[in-house]
């Protein structure tokens, strides 16, 4: 695969890893990469097993899935429950416990749910299907916030009475603003999420070096473009340099994706929202506005959504989110709380910090098939 | 909160039907308390009947694919072809099948007469008969409404004792082909991701290919890779042997069109499931030999030496990634589904 | 957020929709969200979407800077 295989070849990683090896951080290197995609990329490919002492690695909110608020898990059943209606969603949502059960198992008894690929596959079951109320439950970053408003533009300019998005859109750099100013937050330098940073830019994240001093690599996700973020990483360290860089300059731009930007504006203005684990963060989400009411779920079914969802029993999930704690500092890790009855996002989200290393790392235990 | 893991849960979830996790915990805490014989608990992929004057093999399986139909094949191909491979699997000659079918109200006849002759076509590729079979019909429910089972027996010959219980430190892993085709050609008809190009299911019959190596000495054991796909098979041959099958991601054959469909999916081929393909544990001084013979059968003619027996991790098994490292392959807990993240 | 697969641009139809070519396999994919795509360029896709073109100016210097990097020394640089 072009563009995919170049950076994966064997070779290569052992020249990075070579390289990194003789730029060994004096007094060791925090490094938190924020995207739930280079979480998994970095568990799949076992970098991290590979890079020298004093680099560690620490796992940020990027997980989308996982921090979507749970009243928005139970709205979606809500809705997937009603008569006529059905939910359409990303495959990643599926299986996140809401305040007491998933999309998934409220499935299993009988609601309409429906996993697609693209926000647009959401739009043309609602244009096929004039018979149903399409809801589509739509998350995500700055990376798919455009995708999913140019679905709501698809669906105006079809003029499509039956569909509606339930959305929980948030930002990164609030996120990480809050990270930094949070007692107990111990990063060092940040390894920058590729995909938001093609739709944003890499000016975005100017302000970690700017306000907080903090270096920070935009990175892709095959295992030459981390391994060569850390090796950016490191010799900023060497070099007393603290900035923004682009390891991933084949698809970001400094000042991002006009077109993308521009949409994702049109479609969305900023709010305050809540981050599940973590709590209210001023001016760090996305909502629908006014003018497209009729594709706002939120809008179209007010009355008939729950309001504010008990508290599903949080565990160390928002500290996990934060880095603040390891999920196995976690009671409820790998005992309680595995994939198959996870308690809280993390570890339902297959890039969520707790999916991650449990699949990734030792077998717990019972891991194991019957013998 | 340090309590024990959570007992089953209270009703069956679409997990259970993985052939991962889930699906070993029913196994284990539901089928084997209640059944319990020695011949049950070896857990093979066929069961063996030594009776006075002959070694049977027998096996059963149900295929409840959506849709029912894919590029390559049918329900109907995968019914004859998968309870045939399990049957090789076992090393027996497959000799005949009964064929069960439940059908729903509203499923139209054509539908029914065209996997039917599927079956048929597959059974005479097989050398195997359907000897015998049963109808039944339920209420209408929105799938494809077509659900097969198929129970096959086949003739073990005296010598052949293939189990993972035979598998030793040093012996190699063999794959037939490439992984997660199937799987793949499914998912890509259920998400509307290929266009004309459409990835072919790899359903087969293995018979030839497992005729052609059986007598030779070295063979532990055998396996298809089906649902949970060719890690699902590494785990638990790891588990039942007790040592560590551990394969290189290096060699491991993927067909580009699958690559590009996984990539967009989200999904790890190794948990893609097949449906002609066979894994083969072997002596290191057989191997190469066993791998010559398969590559001569036009179904297994890209198998390749894949990995190898360790016991880094005794009872599980390992990837080595292309960076070099070692990463744990353990049994889906889970089914995959596509993801944006 | 962050599943993105380079593919290939075949053709590009007039509702700004294009099929693109991921290692053989096709998907219609929207342009709504780039400008100025060609086909034979390469493009970014996400959940249906072309992100961003891919530079393969910038590529080639990124495989370059890695090829600048000396091979590792027996055992001198294992871990």
């Amino acid at each position: 695969m072009k563009y995919v295989d170049e950076y994966r070849d064997p070779l290569g990683g052992q020249r990075l890893l070579a390289e990194i090896r003789r730029c060994p951080p004096a007094g060791g290197l925090r490094i938190m990469e924020i995207c739930g995609g280079h979480t998994h990329a970095i568990y799949r490919s076992g970098l991290d097993q590979l890079l020298p002492e004093g680099i560690r690695f620490l796992h940020g909110p990027g997980c989308p899935v996982c921090v979507t608020p749970a009243v928005r898990i139970d709205q979606a059943i809500a809705l997937a429950h009603r008569p006529g209606c059905l939910v359409a969603t990303y495959g990643d949502m599926l299986r996140v416990p809401g305040s007491v059960e998933s999309l998934r198992t409220a499935q299993a008894r009988g609601a309409k749910v429906q996993i697609v690929y693209s926000s647009l596959d959401a739009v043309e079951i609602a244009r096929s299907r004039p018979e149903l109320e399409v809801v589509f439950l739509a998350v995500g970053f700055e990376t798919t916030a455009p995708a999913n408003a140019a679905a709501i533009l698809h669906a105006q300019e079809g003029g499509l009475p039956n569909f509606s998005v339930l959305g929980s859109h948030v930002l990164v750099p609030p996120v990480l603003r809050h990270l930094l100013l949070s007692p107990g937050t111990e990063i060092d330098a940040f390894i920058g999420p590729g995909h938001v940073a093609t739709v944003v830019g890499s000016e975005d994240y100017a302000f970690l070096p700017e306000e907080f001093g903090k270096p920070v690599v935009i990175s892709g996700f095959e295992p030459h473009d981390l391994l060569l973020a850390v090796l950016m990483l490191l010799r900023q360290r060497a070099e007393g340099r603290c900035a923004v860089e682009v390891e991933y300059r084949r698809a970001v731009q400094p000042k991002g994706s006009e077109r993308a930007l521009a949409v994702m504006g049109e479609v969305f203005e900023v709010q305050d929202q809540e981050w599940r684990g973590i709590g209210v963060i001023p001016r760090s989400g996305l909502g629908i506005r006014r003018r497209f009411a009729a594709f706002d779920a939120l809008a179209r079914y007010r009355g008939e959504l729950p309001e504010a969802a008990e508290d599903a029993g949080e565990y160390v999930c928002g500290a996990v989110l934060q880095g603040h704690r390891t999920p196995l500092e976690c009671p409820a890790f790998g005992i309680g709380c595995i994939p198959e009855h996870p308690y809280g996002p993390g570890m339902v989200s297959q890039e969520g910090a707790c999916a991650a290393l449990y699949r990734y790392r030792q077998p717990g235990p019972g891991q194991g098939v019957a013998q | 909160m340090t309590a024990a893991r959570p007992p089953l849960p209270r009703v069956i979830e679409a997990s259970h039907g993985t052939g991962g996790k889930m699906t070993h915990d029913l196994v284990e805490h539901i089928f084997l308390p209640a059944f319990r014989n020695p011949r049950l608990e070896a857990l093979g992929d066929q069961a063996i009947l030594d009776l006075p004057g002959l070694r049977l093999a027998m096996t059963t399986d149900s295929y409840v694919v959506q849709p029912i139909r894919f590029p390559g094949g049918s329900i109907g191909d995968l019914a004859v072809n998968g309870t045939v491979n399990d049957l090789l699997m076992g090393g027996a000659t497959p000799v005949a099948l009964s064929a069960a079918f439940i059908l729903q109200e509203g499923l139209e006849l054509r539908a029914l007469q065209n996997v039917v002759a599927e079956m048929a076509e597959a059974a005479r590729r097989a050398r195997v008969e359907i000897v015998t079979g049963d109808t039944k019909v339920v209420g209408y429910g929105e799938q494809d409404g077509l659900f097969i089972t198929t129970t096959g027996v086949g003739l073990l010959p005296p010598h052949i004792d293939w189990s993972p219980n035979h598998i030793r430190r040093g012996d190699r892993i063999l794959l037939s082909g490439s992984v997660g085709d199937h799987g793949a050609s499914v998912m890509a008809s259920r998400f509307g991701i290929a266009l004309d190009t459409s990835i072919p299911s790899d359903t087969c019959a293995l018979l030839e290919a497992v005729l052609t190596v059986r007598d030779i000495p070295g063979i532990r054991c055998m396996r298809d890779p089906t649902r949970g796909g060719f890690a699902t098979t590494l785990a638990e041959l790891s588990a039942q042997s007790g040592l560590t099958l551990r394969a290189e991601e290096q060699a491991i054959p993927v067909r580009d069109d699958v690559r590009g469909l996984c990539e967009v999916l989200g999904l790890d081929p190794l948990y893609v499931a097949n449906e002609g393909k066979l894994v083969a544990v072997v002596a290191p001084e057989d191997a190469d030999d066993v791998l010559r013979r398969l590559r001569q059968v036009p179904e297994t003619r890209d198998a390749a030496i894949v990995g190898e027996v360790t016991d880094d991790r005794p009872g599980h098994a390992a990837l080595r990634t292309v960076l070099g490292a070692l990463r744990p392959l353990d049994l889906l807990p889970v089914e995959q589904l596509p993801r944006i993240c | 957020m962050c599943l993105a697969v380079p593919g290939k641009v075949l053709e590009i139809g007039e509702d700004n929709m294009a099929v693109v070519d991921i290692a053989g396999v096709r998907r219609r994919v929207c342009l709504d969200l780039v400008e100025g795509i060609a086909p034979e360029d390469y493009v970014l896709v996400h959940v249906g979407f072309a992100l961003q073109r891919i530079d393969a100016d910038e590529a080639q210097r990124t495989m370059d800077q890695l090829l600048q990097m000396a091979p590792p020394e027996r055992a001198a640089d294992q871990p």
